[in-house]
């Protein structure tokens, strides 16, 4: 008879974030620390560190990286990935990250603000009337028109979803 | 001369119609022609590919087709525009794989990217197909009782692999332009770090800070002004600069103008035809030195 196997296998959360678009460099961190000593962010707010971000995510503290607040504080300026000597791009790795963290429902409620404008408008920051008019008095000539059908075409395409907002988010 | 497609994206015609004026007026005068498209959309900078990093290059990789089409390279002004497009297009030029992939997401709406065009930032351009021979030539209103100090924001420069607009720790190409007007470039502390711009919303106490630090350390060498590149700085420093006040009870009374403002009033377009009406900070520190 045969024996049932009872044990489920799970993907690691390591190998699922280096599946991911952006998240590909992964597992090349050796922990040299020179992302958090490149760090604008770092400096000022001892509460957030790249070099950590990258070892729990390698150890897999799933829930611990995707529920802080930790990978929200990432300014995506490019210094870490710049300097990083193990070619590790930290800054898509982050992008990576919070895709998968939107997806299990944890972000700011600010980016449901951008999805929101973008789906809508096709632009992610809004045109007043004021600012039209202003455009006349300065001779600029008028906007052309934004391509937002295609837009949502690509975005259905992709998988885009509208992050929701949570009450306990900022 | 050669035309460009000017890609506008969403913060300048919103917020910003001072940069776009600015520039226009600059290339006219220095005679590149603007080509105005049909369809662009949002760029899809940071915060979108912080929610789908897929979509945000698809839409990249869709406005650089319609670049394509009427084949001319793209100019950008702000940087947040030119990093999300520079990158898609380097990426899928370099990656065949991920070509393919792309193009298939396009097809949904009858794209296909061909990487036939580059995408230039406003920089680019001018020292690239206009040169610091030429502009210098062109300066009536030279700056040269300036001290401006430049700042560069980071999607100019990194990631430098993918943008190559300069080297990403010791850039020249700014600072070459802001004397070509016969201003003197000053050199400050941490020129390279980020404003903090789009940490706003997230946390705001930290975005302020990083602005602060601009404003502290190009005040400390002794700059009459900072000048931009991108929209998201110059709201960082400009409007930062009531919110600096608000909260560290500091007053820095630091101009911050646009590149595009300086070499237009140095090419002769008079201050009144620039909308610098439209800075919090107000520019006449800077109009007074150049009288």
């Amino acid at each position: 008879m045969m024996t049932q196997k009872t044990e489920k296998t799970t993907i690691s959360f390591s190998d699922e974030v280096t599946s991911r678009h952006g998240g590909e460099t992964l597992t090349a961190c050796y922990q040299c620390g020179t992302c958090a000593s490149s760090c604008p962010v770092a400096r000022l707010d001892s509460s957030f560190n790249p070099r950590e971000i990258i070892k729990l995510s390698l150890l897999g503290a799933k829930e611990e990286v995707l529920s802080r607040d930790a990978i929200w504080q990432c300014c995506s300026c490019f210094n870490c990935q710049e300097r990083c000597p193990q070619n590790v791009e930290i800054a898509d790795l982050i992008y990576a990250l919070r895709n998968i963290a939107l997806e299990a429902g944890h972000s700011p409620n600010i980016y449901s603000d951008f999805a929101s404008a973008l789906i809508a408008e096709g632009r992610i920051v809004q045109i007043s009337k004021f600012v039209e008019k202003k455009r006349e008095e300065y001779g600029l000539p008028p906007l052309k028109p934004v391509g937002v059908d295609d837009l949502n075409k690509i975005l259905s395409a992709t998988g885009f979803t509208k992050p929701e907002k949570t009450e306990e988010s900022k | 001369m050669k035309s460009y497609v000017l890609f506008l994206g969403c913060t300048i015609p919103a917020r910003q119609p001072n940069y776009e004026l600015s520039a226009r007026k600059t290339l006219e005068k220095l005679g590149v022609e603007l080509v105005d498209l049909d369809n662009f959309t949002c760029c899809c900078p940071p915060p979108i590919q912080s929610i789908n990093l897929e979509s945000s290059q698809a839409v990249a990789a869709y406005n650089i087709c319609l670049a394509e089409e009427a084949g001319l390279d793209i100019v950008a002004l702000c940087n947040g525009c030119f990093e999300s497009l520079a990158m898609a297009n380097a990426a899928l030029k370099k990656d065949k794989k991920l070509k393919a992939h792309i193009n298939e997401i396009l097809a949904e709406v009858g794209k296909e990217f061909k990487g036939t065009i580059e995408v230039k930032h406003f920089l680019q351009v001018l020292m690239e197909e206009i040169g610091l021979e030429k502009i210098k030539e062109k300066v009536v209103k030279p700056l040269s009782k300036l001290k401006v100090a430049p700042f560069y924001g980071c999607h100019s420069l990194r990631p430098s692999k993918l943008l190559q607009l300069d080297d990403p720790e010791r850039p020249t190409i700014f600072e070459n332009l802001i004397e070509a007007l016969g201003a003197e470039s000053v050199e400050y502390r941490d020129k390279l770090k980020c404003c903090g711009g789009l940490l706003k919303g997230i946390s705001d106490d930290t975005a302020l800070s990083l602005a602060r630090d601009k404003l502290v350390k190009t005040t400390k060498a002794g700059a009459d002004c900072i000048s931009t590149l991108c929209p998201f700085c110059f709201v960082a420093l400009d409007i930062g600069q009531l919110q600096v006040k608000a909260k560290f009870k500091e007053v820095y009374d630091m101009p911050i103008i646009h590149y595009s403002e300086l070499i237009a009033l140095a090419l002769g377009v008079a201050p009144e035809e620039l909308a610098l009406r439209s800075h919090k900070i107000k520019a006449d520190k800077v109009l007074e030195k150049l009288a």
